[in-house]
């Protein structure tokens, strides 16, 4: 076993068992501060993978504006400081099955994809993937379309939050 | 090669070759000398630090007239020692109904928060931690770190001012990220990366003089991101006692504050880097990097000390302008400001330096022109709403 | 190396994960919570198919940062309505906002 791989698996591992804290645990506060240990496993799985660039948007997106957005509204939707009765609904045990066999089937159906072992290629000497993903996100014959309707989304969802969240006195 | 020249990758392969030497594996070996190269930087670091909290000392002390330490030492230069050991003498207290975890682990990330951050700092062509090609967003995402740890210190203390403070705080933090995440952009459009050593190197004139705009939106948003007056909301002493860390005592507050003043005085360092040449100086930083740890060093603390004159020298705003003038003056003025300096980059960059130079100056004096002509209108507007037009009569009867 | 396989395995557990939490909680905010890691774990996809494909071909990592776009839209929008709900009827109980109309 290389270093390589003994890191992915702990990385991995813990990215996993904080998840496992996200969906279970009590108290919604440290549901969010969990998310953020998951959110930072996975951008460690990006740099391992050598996006460089996703793995610090991941921080600066995910860490930076959703988690705590997150932490915030788990503090206004609160009417005690402590949280009570429980956290999951009746039906649990169902979702649980459901989603081991989607773990199961997701697992199944990869196993007999003749990729499943394909190793790494290497990174072409001269490569660099920053301003390959900049000419990609904006050239006309690659991703420049997508990357206006998502900038447009941002825009729309910022209107509609404003709007929503909007305190009418 | 030779240590005059190239000292850390002297001493890296004078330690592995040792380690090697007495039968250790390779890899352990190099990972082994990479672990002691990052606890030597903290270590000075720290040690930094515990000078910085005289020098703030000294420098509040005469803004505000008064000589500062003086008893302990010549210039009072072991008080920060005697500070130290004052704070870990200290009871550690942890409040009633305070999550303990979160608590004891909200000063550590703060600290953090700043501490890597100087694994991009280049102090020397040839010694930095890593030229990460995306460094400038690093700077962003070590902020984000950072914010994290007040919104855990202000919810774990259990405490209503606390976690107002971290409220205010975070508020502030997050909406400044934006102008700081354009201005850093203005010295990557210049530079063509965001790798820090090509930032340096391309500044074969400063940015300052390109940009000195860019270069100042940087300086108000770090400040904002710093929580240092005037946008130091979060602390408030006179309305929240101290903000998010009221409940912390001993060595925990201690790192808040040591966290604090390190970050002041990196975001002085970034401002060198971006704006004012890093460590180049007249081509002395190719003599040796004895010669530009020094000249880093010394524009770091000429950024923290401008920090430390804006602190000292203004007042607290109050939160809805404080927001209102992020939201509605600097996030508007960094983004037209990047526009400007993306098309005045494309068309003059085939010409001369000269006229690149002197356009990209002047459209960065025109712009800055246009929004204090513009500031002045909005103010007499808003004044007249606020005060009538009494103002002629009063100007009329001899004020 | 890291064969790909490990990453895909890696991505479904912390879909599935992200799945029970949505499907199990009653908190609308932690509903949204489970549809983050549900997006993360498309995103390790996306980057390790980039990794392990043609490295040239940037579709991997720029479909990752659209999903981060989608993502931060979602949230905004999703705790929006989350504090609106709870500002008029104090739950944020996904099973009592049953009403479809107010």
């Amino acid at each position: 076993m290389t270093i390589a791989q003994i890191i992915f698996l702990v990385v991995a591992g813990a990215t996993l068992g904080s998840a496992f804290m996200v969906v279970t645990s009590r108290n919604l506060i440290h549901a969010a501060l969990w998310l953020v240990a998951t959110l930072f496993g996975v951008a460690v799985q990006y740099a391992l993978l050598n996006a460089g660039f996703l793995a610090v948007v991941q921080v600066v997106v995910y860490i930076g504006a959703i988690a705590i957005l997150f932490i915030f509204a788990v503090m206004l939707t609160r009417k005690e400081i402590r949280d009570q009765g429980p956290q999951l609904n009746s039906s649990w045990w169902l979702s649980a099955t459901l989603s081991v066999v989607t773990f199961g089937g997701l697992v199944g159906m990869l196993w007999g994809w003749k990729d499943m072992a394909h190793t790494v290629p290497d990174i072409p000497p001269g490569f660099d993937s920053i301003s390959a993903l900049g000419d990609a996100l904006v050239s006309p014959d690659a991703f420049v379309l997508p990357f206006e309707v998502a900038s447009i989304l941002l825009l729309a969802a910022l209107v509609g939050a404003v709007y929503v969240a909007f305190n009418r006195k | 090669m030779n240590f005059w020249t190239d000292p850390l990758k002297m001493a890296a392969d004078w330690l592995t070759g040792l380690l090697t030497g007495w039968g250790m594996p390779e890899g352990v070996a190099v990972g082994l000398a990479a672990f002691l190269g990052i606890f030597v930087l903290i270590a000075i670091l720290m040690v930094i630090d515990i000078f910085l909290v005289w020098l703030e000392r000294k420098v509040v002390a005469r803004f505000q007239d008064r000589i500062g330490p003086n008893r302990l030492g010549p210039f009072g230069l072991i008080q920060p020692f005697a500070d130290i050991v004052k704070l870990l003498i200290k009871e550690d207290i942890t409040p009633a109904n305070a999550d303990k975890v979160v608590y004891n682990l909200a000063p550590i990330l703060s600290m953090m928060s700043v501490l890597i951050l100087w694994a991009i700092v280049p102090l020397a062509p040839q010694i930095l931690g890593i030229d990460l090609n995306v460094a400038a967003l690093y700077i962003i995402a070590t902020g984000a770190i950072g914010t994290l740890s007040i919104i855990m210190a202000g919810w774990s203390s259990n405490n209503k001012f606390a976690l107002l403070g971290a409220f205010r705080q975070v508020a502030v933090m997050v909406s400044f990220e934006i102008p700081m995440v354009a201005s850093l952009l203005i010295p990557t459009v210049l530079a063509g990366s965001m790798g820090m050593n090509k930032i340096i190197e391309a500044q074969n004139i400063w940015f300052v003089v390109l940009s000195p705009l860019g270069a100042l939106i940087f300086m108000i948003a770090a400040i904002a991101e710093l929580g240092r007056s005037p946008f130091d909301m979060g602390e408030a002493e006179s309305e929240l006692i101290s903000g998010y860390n009221v409940e912390y005592s001993g060595m925990k507050f201690g790192m808040f504050y040591a966290g604090e003043l390190l970050h002041a005085f990196t975001f002085g360092g970034f401002w060198g880097i971006l704006f004012f040449g890093g460590y180049s100086f007249f081509g002395l930083e190719d003599v040796s990097p004895f010669l530009a740890i020094p000249i880093l060093l010394t524009k770091a603390v000429i950024g923290y000390w401008i920090i430390m004159w804006v602190k000292y020298t203004m007042m607290r705003i109050r939160i809805d302008h404080m927001l209102a003038f992020n939201w509605k003056f600097l996030t508007p003025l960094s983004f037209v400001l990047l526009m400007v300096t993306a098309l005045v980059h494309v068309l003059f960059k085939d010409t001369s330096p000269w006229l690149y130079g002197l356009s990209m100056l002047g459209s960065n004096l025109i712009l800055g022109w246009v929004v204090i002509e513009f500031l002045r209108r909005f103010s007499r507007a808003e004044r007249e709403k606020l005060e009538g037009h009494a103002k002629p009569a009063m100007e009329a009867a001899g004020h | 190396m890291v064969p790909l396989s490990w990453y895909l395995i890696f991505a479904a557990g912390l879909f599935s994960l992200g799945l029970f939490g949505v499907l199990a909680r009653r908190n609308a905010v932690a509903i949204l919570l489970g549809v983050e890691l549900m997006l993360n774990a498309v995103n390790i996809n996306l980057a390790a198919f980039w990794r392990y494909g043609t490295i040239t071909n940037m579709a991997g990592q720029v479909f990752a940062i659209i999903v981060f776009a989608v993502a931060a839209a979602e949230v905004a929008v999703g705790l929006a309505l989350v504090i609106s709900v709870y500002r008029r009827h104090n739950t944020v109980v996904a099973d009592e906002i049953d009403m479809l109309k107010w």
